[in-house]
């Protein structure tokens, strides 16, 4: 069982009152549990169980403008007094940053939203025994399907933020997620694919028979891929891949890529880095939402924005010292973004994969091949080549290149968005990059 | 060595009973225990922007029977908590029956001294050479827009407690030092990353004043970016520096020889023992004994004292990597290669430091015998796809090679090979190995490891080269 909120509460407070009196000027802390339960299965038969029970404190303590960090998962309160003193010692003696402070006092959320994150409702292991025993026998319906491997788990996790202006809020949330990993083989090609689901609520997840069913053929399809030659031939993301442009916007307009003068896209608010039609909102409270919170990392209230409307790039990602650092104030992403999307755009999956007589469709990218301060963009790829609107045939062993300032200015959108991973994206065609193969 | 006990309510007499009921009917397991220190320091923007220390403590206790692997972690060291634990081991084996195997090999070597880096040097001469840092390298030119280093340095004790009592200790010190620098000229940025690091004090690293080096080699790899072309796209000759370039070798045949992805079959190469995988002429290994080395182990996280492992020797596949798990299932012995990101993570067979060994050839000789080409000599990351053997790794530096002479620099751009095919494209193999500088974390399963790398110059006959000029 996770810990009670008052419990955390009190550790909470414990600390503010300790480190003060070691001579903190503010402190903000967050003290969280974790639980999470985990089935795997290879092969029709149990591989694993692993149960995870995780503490974790954070203290940060401010002198004025100087601070220091510490973090612990022993809270025992003996503990906690050599680690505060540490942490109020080691931020007399740091230089200090103007930008230190803690978030302005009417920036903090008020009233917390309930946003429906928290399924109290427990799967024994027998039923996710059950569960996996039905996606792995449907996996293997196909006699191509050589090995797999299939996981679920539960978790339930609280935690409490505090802050010496007198935040103090926390509350539970909970996720149930499956997955099924299929590897086919034919001919002496091995391939592997996959499919999952994730949900903040048990009754969501997707059935067991089509998670097996999805993985295996996603796997057999794959299956005795070529490599074609180097060309420039238009590429359509799978949903998979296209929410990746949204990783990588999120990152080069942070905060503190631009106020470091490390993003390609330093300078660019108010400017149309993207085609008219393209918007981008980033939505913290959808309910259930897999990204859903009433504040920040910070206590600062999240509320919905508009990053890109008709193209246009409408505000960078902020916390309170990088808000600071800008002259501008925190719009509550301290710890990144919440739901973050595209707006479907107005053609069909059918239609868009018919805009070229010939395409090739991504269903996977390695490396890490995102330059954020250029732009530039060269991953290794896998997927299919679509003529006519049909798949052909798959591909491998080839990379895909480009830069990211090309690259928004030519997706098109498909109108098929869902609500599968925090950050998602409707499938998308992007013209101009580049494909080597042999 | 943390006594894990001292504060908790169940004596150490007690634990090692609970660990020995659970265990009584499994073929292993133990009882992992962790105590680690870690202190984080980043100056960036002239500032020292983050200061963090994490003190963190927890248990593993883990049943292994058959196949199946039973697992239950957490922060609290405490009688209720084991108890827990112990429980939920036994409801997931309660239908399996195994004999528990006692045996593990001894050995009094050890690869590091028992030191803490972190308390070894004052934070606040820390800080100053962070600041001397930043000063050093934006003075070496106006073009510098920006410099982050850090210091991250870690303590990190471990116990492991098996059936009937039997306990293995190590204390692993490790520290890392970085530098990145962005340069900007003519509305052009780009950006040079270098560091150092291994399993000892930071003085070891920072002595006569050689923090310098580490900021001219960021500088330079920046330098030689800022004045780069848009890389080729197709298929070409590679030529790879030594050193850190390694990563190829860790990626496209490393993890494919790791003990679990062949027992399960999933490895491309689970059917090749004894069969040729690599040109003649191409040894690689895994060594976990290299003193002070980032990759290397006294024991690894199961007990088992690490050592050097031939997997290819002259292009023939000798060894898998395994920890005690696979290699009971395989019929064979641990290698020492059993490893865990921390207490919260299970055990798999996991790298060291992995190494192709010399050759008679020349970097020279390769760069002359490529008519169009590329000489590759730093490397961001890679990722390999264990099924398909497809493996990618980024440039950072890099040059084209025009009839048989070194170019110019070129942008960074991916490459991407096929893990059983790349090594038996190697046609030379150079004799000038060089170890990486101490800076490589190896993903698997979502945990992260230190680990190490070295080769000499290689010469790739086909390679795809991931360029936007067709």
């Amino acid at each position: 069982m996770i810990k009670d909120q008052s419990f955390l509460d009190d550790k909470a407070s414990y600390c503010i009152d300790s480190a003060k009196k070691n001579g903190a000027t503010d402190v903000q802390v967050s003290v969280g549990n974790s639980v999470s339960e985990t089935v795997n299965f290879r092969n029709k038969k149990l591989d694993e169980s692993e149960r995870s029970d995780t503490l974790i404190l954070n203290l940060t303590t401010f002198i004025n403008k100087r601070k220091s960090t510490i973090s612990s998962s022993n809270i025992e309160n003996n503990n906690l007094d050599i680690l505060i003193n540490r942490c109020v010692e080691t931020a007399k003696n740091s230089p200090e940053d103007e930008c230190n402070t803690l978030p302005e006092q009417e920036l903090l959320a008020k009233k917390i939203s309930e946003l429906n994150l928290y399924d109290k409702n427990h799967i024994s292991n027998e039923k996710k025994i059950n569960f996996l025993t039905e996606v792995e026998e449907n996996v293997f319906m196909d006699d191509k399907i050589e090995n797999s491997e299939s996981s679920f788990s539960e978790n339930k996790s609280i935690f409490t933020l505090a802050n010496s202006k007198g935040f103090l809020s926390g509350y539970k949330s909970s996720s149930f997620s499956a997955s099924c990993v299929a590897v086919a083989k034919s001919n002496g090609s091995m391939e592997r694919d996959y499919e999952f689901t994730n949900q903040r609520f048990l009754e969501d997840i997707t059935k067991a028979d089509k998670i097996g069913k999805a993985a295996s053929s996603n796997a057999i399809k794959k299956l005795n891929s070529k490599k074609i030659s180097s060309e420039k031939i238009p590429v359509v993301f799978d949903k998979r891949i296209s929410r990746g442009i949204l990783s990588v916007l999120s990152s080069a307009i942070s905060g503190s890529s631009i106020a470091r003068n490390t993003s390609f896209l330093k300078g660019a608010i108010d400017t149309e880095i993207f085609n008219k039609n393209i918007n981008i909102i980033d939505k913290p409270n959808i309910l259930k939402g897999l990204a859903s919170r009433p504040f920040d990392s910070e206590g600062v209230k999240s509320s919905e924005i508009k990053i890109v409307e008709n193209g246009i790039l409408k505000n960078y990602l902020l916390d309170t010292y990088y808000g600071k650092k800008l002259n501008l104030k925190s719009n509550g992403r301290a710890g990144g973004t919440t739901n973050l999307f595209f707006q479907n755009g107005s053609i069909s999956f059918n239609d868009l994969i018919k805009v070229h007589p010939k395409l090739l469709y991504v269903t996977e990218t390695i490396g890490h091949g995102s330059n954020i301060v250029t732009g530039d963009y060269s991953v290794g790829a896998s997927g299919f080549i679509i003529e006519n609107g049909e798949f052909i045939y798959p591909v491998s062993e080839i990379t895909i290149a480009g830069n990211f300032k090309d690259i928004f200015k030519n997706l098109t959108l498909a109108d098929d968005l869902e609500y599968k991973y925090a950050t998602n994206s409707p499938t998308t065609l992007i013209e101009g990059m580049t494909v080597a193969g042999k | 060595m943390t006594d894990f006990f001292i504060k908790s309510d169940i004596s150490r007499n007690d634990a090692e009973k609970v660990v020995s009921e659970t265990l009584k009917n499994c073929d292993d397991g133990e009882l992992y225990l962790e105590n680690s220190k870690t202190e984080n320091i980043v100056l960036d923007d002239s500032k020292i922007k983050n200061s963090s220390y994490n003190s963190d403590i927890g248990y593993g206790l883990r049943a292994v029977t058959g196949e199946v692997i039973a697992y239950s972690h957490s922060n609290e060291i405490s009688k209720n908590s084991l108890k827990n634990s112990s429980e939920n081991l036994k409801s997931t084996l309660k239908s399996k029956k195994g004999t528990y195997n006692h045996s593990i090999s001894k050995s009094n070597i050890k690869y590091y001294e028992d030191k803490n880096p972190i308390e070894e040097k004052s934070f606040s001469s820390k800080i100053k050479i962070l600041e001397e840092i930043d000063k050093y390298t934006r003075s070496k030119n106006p073009n510098v827009k920006q410099v982050t280093a850090n210091f991250l340095g870690e303590h990190k004790s471990v116990e492991i407690i098996r059936a009937g009592g039997e306990i293995l200790t190590d204390i692993r010190p490790l520290v890392r030092f970085n530098v990145s620098v962005v340069l900007e000229k003519n509305g052009k940025k780009e950006t040079g990353v270098y560091g150092i690091g291994g399993r000892q004090s930071y003085e070891d690293y920072l002595k006569n004043e050689n923090w310098k080096k580490v900021c001219d080699e960021a500088f330079r790899i920046a330098s030689v970016n800022l004045d780069s072309k848009p890389a080729p796209a197709g298929e070409m000759k590679v030529v790879l520096g030594p050193g850190w370039p390694a990563i190829l070798i860790h990626e496209a045949i490393g993890h494919g020889l790791e003990g679990d992805f062949n027992r399960k079959k999933t490895s491309a190469f689970h059917n090749l023992m004894n069969q040729r995988v690599a040109s003649d002429g191409v040894t690689i290994v895994d060594d976990g004994t290299l003193q002070n080395r980032r990759g290397s182990l006294t024991i690894d996280d199961e007990g088992t004292p690490t050592e050097k492992t031939v997997l290819i020797e002259n292009g023939i596949l000798k060894n898998f990597m395994q920890d005690r798990l696979n290699a009971r299932l395989m019929k064979t012995n641990s290698t020492g290669n059993g490893r865990r990101e921390s207490y919260k993570h299970i055990v798999l067979p996991r790298m060291r430091n992995t190494m192709m060994l010399n050759g008679t050839h020349t970097q020279e000789e390769m760069i002359k015998s490529v008519d169009k080409g590329i000489f590759a000599v730093s490397f961001g990351g890679g990722q390999v796809d264990i099924t398909s053997g497809k493996f990618v790794f980024n440039c950072t530096e890099a040059y084209e090679i025009i009839n048989g002479k070194i170019g110019s620099p070129i942008k960074g751009a991916t490459l991407i090979g096929d893990g059983p095919s790349a090594l038996k494209e190697v046609s030379m193999v150079g004799n000038d190995m060089m170890l990486d500088p101490g800076i490589g974390t190896c993903g698997k399963a979502g945990q992260g490891v230190p680990v190490g790398v070295a080769q000499p110059s290689i010469l790739i006959n086909k390679m795809t080269v991931g360029g936007t000029q067709i």
